[in-house]
C-alpha cells in the first residue's frame, strides 16, 4: 500500500487547485480521479467565467472566496501561462423594479469587496455594448469579470502540481474509505492508499464520499445547465459578459463567450435526480434562445455549432468547506457550484489553512516551481509568430484540424502532457471543437493518439473505457 | 512573398479541372495548393461506382475518376503542386498564406481560384437533442474510417437524413456485415439520387422512415438507442408515434454546405443562408479575379458537373489574366 500525507479525491478544478497549492509544502500528496482524465466531471462543462463576486450576500463563503479567487486567478494565470481575458460583465435591468434591485446588488457587491462596481446608463450601454437590446434601461458594470478555459485551467494546475511532486492517478475511483485512526485507508480498484488527511473534492459525488466516513448531513442535488455555443464568426457579438438579474436558483440565461472566442448562450437551471444526465433538450434550447434574444435580439439559432449540458453539484445555498471534527483529518469541500471555478484558488488557500489547524506540519519546500512551461496554440497567435514556431519545429506547420487550425505538434504535445482520449485532446487543443465537429480531423487524431500512446485503433476512446470510437480494425484485426 | 499568375486552392476534382483548364487556355504560371498528402480530395474515399457517366461516358469509381486528372495534371510541368499545404489566411488583394510542415508561405497571385469543396452539416446544426456519446459520425467521416483507414465504426447503425453519402454508407455498412436498422428522413421523400435509393437501400431491404425526426439520442459513453417520432405537415410531433431503435452508431447525413470561410475572411459578399458567394454569374465573386468553383460555389449532385463548372472557372481566370496584362 502506498502511504501519503494527503489524499485528494476528485480531479476537477477544486481538487487540482488544492493539489497545486499543497505542492508548495513538504507533504506527500496524491490526487485520485475516477474518470479517464482530469476535468471530465463538473469542470468540463463549466462556462469559464471568472466572476467578480457581484451576486452573493456578504458574509457567505461564496461571496468571500469569489472576490479573493478573482484576484488570485489573475495572478496565477500569469504563473501558469493560461490565457485570462479580462472582459468585464454587465448585469442588465429591463424594468424600473429591476433597476432598483441592481442598486441592492451593487451594495452587496461593494460590501463583499468587489472592486470598481459602477452603475451605467442606457446611453453608456448604447455606446459600449451596441448589440444589447434597446429595451435595456441600465446595468451594473463589473470590470473585473473575465474568462478562462475551464479545462485547460484544471490541466495547468495539475501539470504544475506534478512538476512539484504531487502524484495524480486517473481511473482510480475511491470505492471505500476505512478510518484507521489515526488516518485513513482509501480502497480503489487500482490499489489502496493510506493517508493522514483526506480532502473530499468529489463534485457531484461529494456526499457519497462523505458518507463513507459516516458524514450524512448534506446531499448533492445536481442542477442541470444546458449551454449553446455559436460560431467563432460571431466572436464580436458582445463586448462584455451579459447577465440578467439573478433568480434564487441561478444567474439566469447569459450571453457570454469562451476564452477561445465562441459566443455562448445559456445555461438553463433544472434540478435533476440522475448524476449522469448530460442530455440536452428541445425545451432547453427554446428557453435559452428566448432568454438570450431578450438580451441580444440579433442572436440567430443558425449560428449554433455545439451544445452540451453540465451538472452543478449544488448543496444548499453556500459552499461546504470544513474540517470534520467528528472524523479528524477529513476535510469536505462540497457543494462547489458557481462561482466554484473563480473561487478555486481561494478554496485551495482555505483548505491549506484547515490542514494546518488540524495539526498537519506544513513546511515550505526550498524549491517550488511556480511557473509552468508554456504551450503554444496556433489559433491564438498572430501568423508571424506561427512562422517562427514552424521554423523551430516543422510539425507546427502540419495542420490536422481545419476549423480551429490545430497542428500535429500541438496534438502530440497535448498527449505528452497527459491527454489519453479524444475529448482530452479536444479540451487541450480545440481539435474537433469547431464547426465541422471532427468530421475532418477525427481520423487524423486517432492515428496520432494510437502512435503516441501505443494503443490499437480500437482502443482509442472519446472519454475513457466504454466510449471506444470504432468497433473493429479490419486491417490489423 | 512569391508572385504567381494563378493560384488554385484545393486539389480535388474541382481544383484539378480548373488548373488544367487554365493551363489549356494559356496560363503557364500556376500553383495548386492541396492540404492533404494526395490529390483527388473526397473522391479517394468514394470507392463505389457512378462517377464519369456524363464526362467520360464511362462508369468509374471515385479513385479512378480522380486518377485521370491526377495523371494529367502531373504531366504538366507548368503546374506546381504543393501538398500538405493548409491555407490559413486570404486577403482581399488575393494574398494567400499557407502552412506546410516546416514553412509558412505567402503567395500573391494575379488570379485566384478557390476550389475548397464542401463539408457535411452536423447533428448540432439540426439541433438533435440528447447526449453526446461516442458513436455519432458524419456519414463522410464513417466513409473515410471504413474505406481509407480500414476501421468499422459500429455494428448496429441508424442513419439520420437520406443524403447521398448516407445512402451509400447504408450499403457500405451492410456489405461490411453491420446491420443498418433504419434511415430516418424528416422530409416526405429522399434527398438522394433515385439510383442510390434503389441500389443502396431497397436492394438490401433497409427500412426508411419518412416524415420522421430523431427526437433524442441516448447513451452515456456509447450510443445505445435513438428515439424517433413522426411529424405532421407543420413539422409538429404526432403524439403516440414515438418509437425507440437500439443502435451503437448514428450516422448524420443531413446535407452539405460549401466550405467558404476563406473567401468570407477576404471580404467576398456571401449568402449567409447557403454559405456560398453572392454572384450573378457562375464562378464569379464580388472580388475581381477571385473565382470559386465546384462544390464551394454550389453543391452539385454529380462530380461530372463539378468538373464542367471548374473547367469554366479555369477559362474565366485565363480570360481575366489576359485582360489585366
Amino acid at each position: 500500500m502506498s502511504k501519503y500525507d494527503i489524499v485528494i479525491i476528485g480531479g476537477g478544478v477544486v481538487g487540482t487547485a488544492i493539489a497545486r497549492e499543497l505542492s508548495r509544502y513538504k507533504v506527500k500528496v496524491v490526487l485520485l480521479e475516477k474518470e479517464a482524465e482530469l476535468a471530465f466531471g463538473v469542470s468540463k462543462s463549466n462556462s469559464g467565467i471568472i466572476h467578480p463576486g457581484t451576486q452573493h450576500s456578504p458574509g457567505t463563503l461564496k461571496g468571500k472566496l469569489c472576490v479573493q479567487g478573482n484576484a488570485l486567478t489573475r495572478k496565477l494565470a500569469k504563473e501558469l501561462f493560461i490565457d485570462f481575458k479580462k472582459v468585464g460583465e454587465l448585469i442588465v435591468a429591463f424594468t424600473g423594479e429591476e433597476r432598483t434591485r441592481l442598486e441592492q446588488l451593487k451594495k452587496d457587491g461593494d460590501a463583499c469587496g468587489v472592486p470598481s462596481l459602477k452603475m451605467v446608463t442606457k446611453a453608456w450601454l448604447k455606446k459600449n455594448e451596441p448589440n444589447l437590446s434597446g429595451e435595456a434601461l441600465a446595468a451594473l458594470y463589473a470590470p473585473t469579470a473575465g474568462i478562462i478555459s475551464p479545462y485547460r485551467w484544471v490541466y495547468d494546475f495539475a501539470e504544475n502540481a506534478i512538476s512539484n511532486g504531487v502524484e495524480i492517478r486517473t481511473e482510480t475511483k475511491a470505492e471505500k474509505i476505512v478510518i484507521t485512526n489515526p488516518g485513513f485507508e482509501i480502497i480503489t480498484p487500482k490499489g489502496n492508499f493510506s493517508a493522514k488527511y483526506v480532502i473530499n473534492a468529489a463534485g457531484l459525488y461529494a456526499d457519497e464520499i462523505a458518507r463513507m466516513v459516516g458524514i450524512n448531513d448534506f446531499k448533492i442535488c445536481p442542477r442541470k445547465g444546458e449551454e449553446f455555443l455559436l460560431d467563432k464568426k460571431r466572436e464580436n457579438l458582445t463586448r462584455h459578459l451579459l447577465f440578467p438579474l439573478p433568480s434564487k436558483t441561478s444567474k439566469g440565461i447569459l450571453v457570454t463567450r469562451t476564452s477561445d472566442g465562441n459566443p455562448m448562450i445559456g445555461p438553463t437551471a433544472e434540478d435533476v435526480q440522475d448524476r449522469e444526465d448530460l442530455s440536452t433538450t428541445e425545451a432547453g434550447l427554446k428557453k435559452v434562445l428566448e432568454g438570450a434574444k431578450k438580451m441580444v435580439p440579433s442572436i440567430n439559432e443558425n449560428d449554433i455549432i455545439a451544445y452540451f449540458a453540465g451538472l452543478r453539484p449544488a448543496s444548499g445555498d453556500d459552499f461546504i468547506i470544513r474540517h470534520e471534527d467528528k472524523v479528524p483529518g477529513f476535510i469536505n469541500v462540497a457543494g462547489i457550484q458557481s462561482p466554484g471555478l473563480t473561487a478555486a484558488p481561494a478554496i485551495a488557500l482555505m483548505v491549506t489553512g484547515l490542514l494546518k489547524q488540524a495539526g498537519l506540519n506544513m513546511k515550505k519546500k526550498l524549491f517550488f516551481h511556480k511557473y509552468r512551461k508554456k504551450e503554444y496554440h496556433l489559433f491564438s497567435m498572430p501568423l508571424a509568430k506561427s512562422k517562427k514556431l514552424i521554423k523551430k519545429d516543422a510539425s507546427y506547420g502540419d495542420i490536422v484540424c481545419r476549423c480551429e487550425m490545430v497542428s500535429a505538434k500541438e496534438v502530440r504535445e497535448a498527449i505528452a502532457r497527459g491527454a489519453r482520449t479524444m475529448d482530452g485532446v479536444k479540451f487541450r487543443t480545440r481539435a474537433q471543437a469547431g464547426r465541422c465537429h471532427g468530421s475532418f480531423c477525427t481520423s487524423r487524431l486517432m492515428k496520432i493518439l494510437a502512435e503516441e500512446t501505443k494503443l490499437p485503433s480500437t482502443g482509442i476512446t472519446k472519454r475513457g473505457h466504454g466510449s471506444e470510437i470504432v468497433k473493429e480494425d479490419r486491417i490489423n484485426g | 512573398m512569391v508572385k504567381r499568375d494563378l493560384v488554385v486552392v484545393g486539389g480535388g476534382p474541382a481544383g484539378m479541372a480548373a488548373a488544367i483548364s487554365a493551363y489549356e487556355n494559356g496560363v503557364k504560371d500556376i500553383l495548386l495548393i492541396e492540404r492533404d498528402l494526395y490529390l483527388g480530395g473526397i473522391l479517394n474515399q468514394c470507392i463505389h461506382t457512378g462517377f464519369g457517366l456524363d464526362y467520360f461516358k464511362e462508369l468509374l469509381t471515385g479513385p479512378e475518376y480522380a486518377d485521370r486528372f491526377i495523371k494529367k495534371i502531373r504531366s504538366l510541368p507548368d503546374i506546381d503542386i504543393s501538398t500538405r499545404s493548409f491555407v490559413v489566411n486570404l486577403k482581399k488583394d488575393k494574398t494567400v498564406t499557407y502552412l506546410k510542415p516546416g514553412a509558412m508561405c505567402v503567395v500573391r497571385p494575379k488570379a485566384l481560384i478557390m476550389a475548397t469543396g464542401c463539408r457535411e452539416r452536423t447533428r448540432e446544426m439540426v439541433h438533435i437533442p440528447g447526449t453526446r456519446p461516442a458513436g455519432i459520425f458524419s456519414a463522410g467521416l464513417a466513409q473515410r474510417l471504413i474505406n481509407i483507414d480500414g476501421l468499422l465504426p459500429g455494428k448496429e447503425v441508424v442513419i439520420i437524413g437520406s443524403g447521398d453519402i448516407g445512402l451509400i454508407m447504408a450499403r457500405r455498412f451492410t456489405l461490411q456485415g453491420a446491420k443498418v436498422k433504419a434511415i430516418v428522413e424528416i422530409q416526405k421523400q429522399t434527398r438522394g439520387l433515385v439510383r442510390n435509393v434503389v441500389q443502396c437501400v431497397e436492394d438490401f431491404g433497409i427500412p426508411m422512415y419518412f416524415n420522421h425526426k430523431v427526437s433524442k439520442i441516448h447513451g452515456k459513453d456509447r450510443v445505445e438507442k435513438i428515439s424517433i417520432v413522426q411529424i405532421d405537415d407543420n413539422m409538429k410531433d404526432v403524439s403516440g408515434t414515438e418509437v425507440e431503435i437500439g443502435c451503437d452508431t448514428v450516422l448524420v447525413s443531413v446535407g452539405l454546405i460549401p466550405e467558404n470561410e476563406l473567401i468570407e475572411m477576404a471580404g467576398v459578399d456571401m449568402d449567409k443562408r447557403t454559405n456560398s458567394p453572392i454572384s450573378k454569374e457562375v464562378n464569379k465573386t464580388s472580388i475581381p479575379g477571385l473565382f470559386v468553383c465546384g462544390n464551394s460555389f454550389k453543391v452539385y449532385d454529380y462530380v461530372d458537373s463539378v468538373t464542367a463548372d471548374s473547367e469554366l472557372a479555369g477559362k474565366l481566370a485565363a480570360q481575366y489574366l489576359r485582360k489585366t496584362k
